[in-house]
């Protein structure tokens, strides 16, 4: 596929992008994107015409007050809002140059992993819940199995802390570590994408530390979507922010454009705390 | 800090109320410790290891035990477990996972329904089903009313402690690129297995006090059972015709078996117990 510019697709989807000098670098490809997308929860229209690209290998935070479509958004990435019945989408989601909705949803959810809001590990031992989405694939060899699940733990800085510990039950462990449990869980597939909703909303500020650090040691291998109530961890983790709106993207920029100079009003009057 | 903080009338209401309380509690344990111990009491002298391993002796003679019926109630209850725990928890699973608003509703209207079957009713039901048609009392006949008597709880039980599983643990499962049913039968299942085995071992306990359902389809034996064919002594039934019976000795061998039976069924719940409390420690660390 050929590099694109993320000046291109600005123009091209009407996506309000600043473009300074810095984001005149060329990406290889864009891992997501949104076209005049909208989202209903039956009568109820979550997502208003969203335009948005997410650019590959790089770190995009959703901030926004709740109930803005953010996390509807992120559940739209892996159709995860599939399961909730009622629920209807409009509109075009590209993931990379395939249209989104052509995979089989378990197919899709191997290329796009999920980590949730509410640390959530399987009622079995450490490595069983790291080995799970491996078992899942018949092509992953049993020998394979310790190996991938070592590796895992290791990029989700967890490896050091429960290397003795492997066959105990998942839940034995601190919430911090629980989330960085499932972290690895979802890491073990390799997916291309690692989805994370308010992934330290339950945690303490230690744990929330270690997660931002191990987002920025695995952003080379996946495209990172976070949604986060927390501004300065948009800031500390992001290379671009979108925020939203009563289901709008209202501004997508680049994160210190949005926390320094934002284009828009609304974004301004969120950031700085004057509403929200 | 004030003296007479909280007011003395709460204190004297507080006091009442937990002295109210401590002896409902006390009475409740009263009542079963008072049939346990009268059990005994009653039943003390039959309990000998005749009891357990001869069967009934001719009338008028002492001695003889029960030992056909302990076996005949083993035997109902496993037909019953292998009939009703299949359908109860396959059925738990389809309405806790699969049904819609209105299957479900209607499933589980049904099975409340049928969970308030009289189960005299249910005895006449199955005699007419199977022992009409095979013209005698069967063990097949028991079990299979037993067994039906033991599906509403064992569905409903399984579907409370699945829909009990939280819905994080379901969309990990998902969200790793396992399908639904995958999701459910590596991860729902066995979070709440502990649960299932609970509610199982709680509904055999309950259905193996029941005589009415038994009285038309095992009917009951003074010899050992010839078969699954063939009528089968069992402890409730047993009871049953020793209580009404004209001698004394049976009697007290009625109040022996009714202490079997009852330290029967407190095992089992005891030992359902430490399986949920077993179980929560595991998935709580």
């Amino acid at each position: 596929m050929k590099p694109f510019d993320l000046r291109q697709l600005s123009k091209a989807h009407e996506v309000r992008f600043s473009v300074d000098a810095e984001t005149e670098e060329k990406l290889p490809w864009p891992q997501f994107t949104v076209a005049d997308l909208n989202f209903f929860y039956g009568a109820h229209q979550a997502l208003k015409g969203i335009n948005l690209i997410v650019p590959n290998k790089r770190v995009m935070a959703f901030i926004g007050p709740s109930g803005c479509g953010k996390t509807t958004l992120l559940r739209t990435f892996n159709r995860m809002n599939e399961i909730i019945p009622g629920t209807r989408v409009e509109g075009s989601i590209r993931l990379g140059d395939k249209d989104l909705f052509s995979f089989p949803a378990t197919t899709l959810r191997r290329v796009v992993g999920m980590v949730f809001q509410k640390p959530s590990p399987f009622p079995k031992s450490i490595f069983d819940n790291v080995a799970y989405g491996l078992r899942l694939d018949p092509a992953i060899r049993r020998s394979e199995i310790a190996d991938k699940v070592e590796q895992s733990l290791r990029r989700a800085a967890l490896w050091d802390e429960v290397k003795d510990k492997l066959h105990q039950s998942a839940n034995g462990i601190s919430g911090g570590q629980q989330q960085r449990l499932c972290i690895a869980r979802a890491l073990a597939v390799e997916p291309e994408v690692l989805l994370l909703d308010e992934p330290c909303s339950a945690l303490d500020p230690l744990s929330t530390a270690k997660i931002e650090d191990l987002l920025f040691e695995i952003k080379d291998l996946c495209t990172i979507v976070i949604v986060t109530h927390n501004m300065l961890q948009a800031a500390r983790v992001a290379d671009y922010v979108g925020f939203f709106l009563n289901g709008e993207l209202i501004e997508l920029n680049r994160a210190k454009q949005i926390f320094q100079n934002p284009e828009m009003q609304q974004t301004q009057d969120y950031i700085t705390g004057r509403f929200g | 800090m004030r003296a007479s903080y909280p007011p003395l009338s709460r204190k004297i209401t507080n006091a009442l109320m937990l002295a109210l309380t401590g002896l409902c509690t006390v009475l409740v344990l009263s009542v079963l410790l008072t049939i346990l111990g009268y059990l005994f009491w009653k039943g003390a002298s039959s309990l000998n290891i005749d009891f357990f391993t001869k069967n009934p002796a001719p009338v008028g003679q002492s001695g003889g035990g029960v030992k056909n019926a302990m076996v005949g109630t083993l035997k109902l209850l496993t037909l019953a477990s292998a009939i009703g725990v299949p359908i109860g928890l396959l059925g738990g699973i389809y309405l806790s996972e699969f049904a819609g608003g209105w299957s479900a509703f209607t499933i589980r209207y049904t099975t409340d329904l049928l969970n308030g079957v009289p189960s005299v009713v249910m005895g006449i039901f199955v005699y007419t089903l199977v022992v009409l048609p095979m013209h005698h009392f069967s063990t097949l006949a028991g079990g299979i009313a037993l067994g039906i008597m033991m599906i509403p709880i064992a569905l409903r039980s399984t579907e409370d402690f699945l829909r009990a599983v939280p819905r994080s643990l379901r969309e990990g499962g998902l969200a790793l690129g396992a399908s639904k049913s995958e999701t459910i039968f590596t991860i729902v299942i066995p979070a709440a297995i502990y649960g299932i085995i609970t509610g199982i071992l709680l509904d055999i306990a309950r259905v193996a006090g029941e005589t009415a359902p038994l009285l038309f389809t095992a009917f009951g034996n003074l010899f050992d059972s010839r078969g699954w064919m063939h009528p089968t002594a069992s402890l409730p039934v047993v009871i049953y015709n020793y209580a009404i019976s004209p001698y004394d000795e049976w009697h007290r061998q009625a109040w022996a078996a009714g202490f079997v039976l009852l330290s029967g069924l407190l095992a089992v719940s005891v030992i359902s117990r430490l399986i949920l409390a077993r179980g929560k420690k595991l998935s709580h660390g």
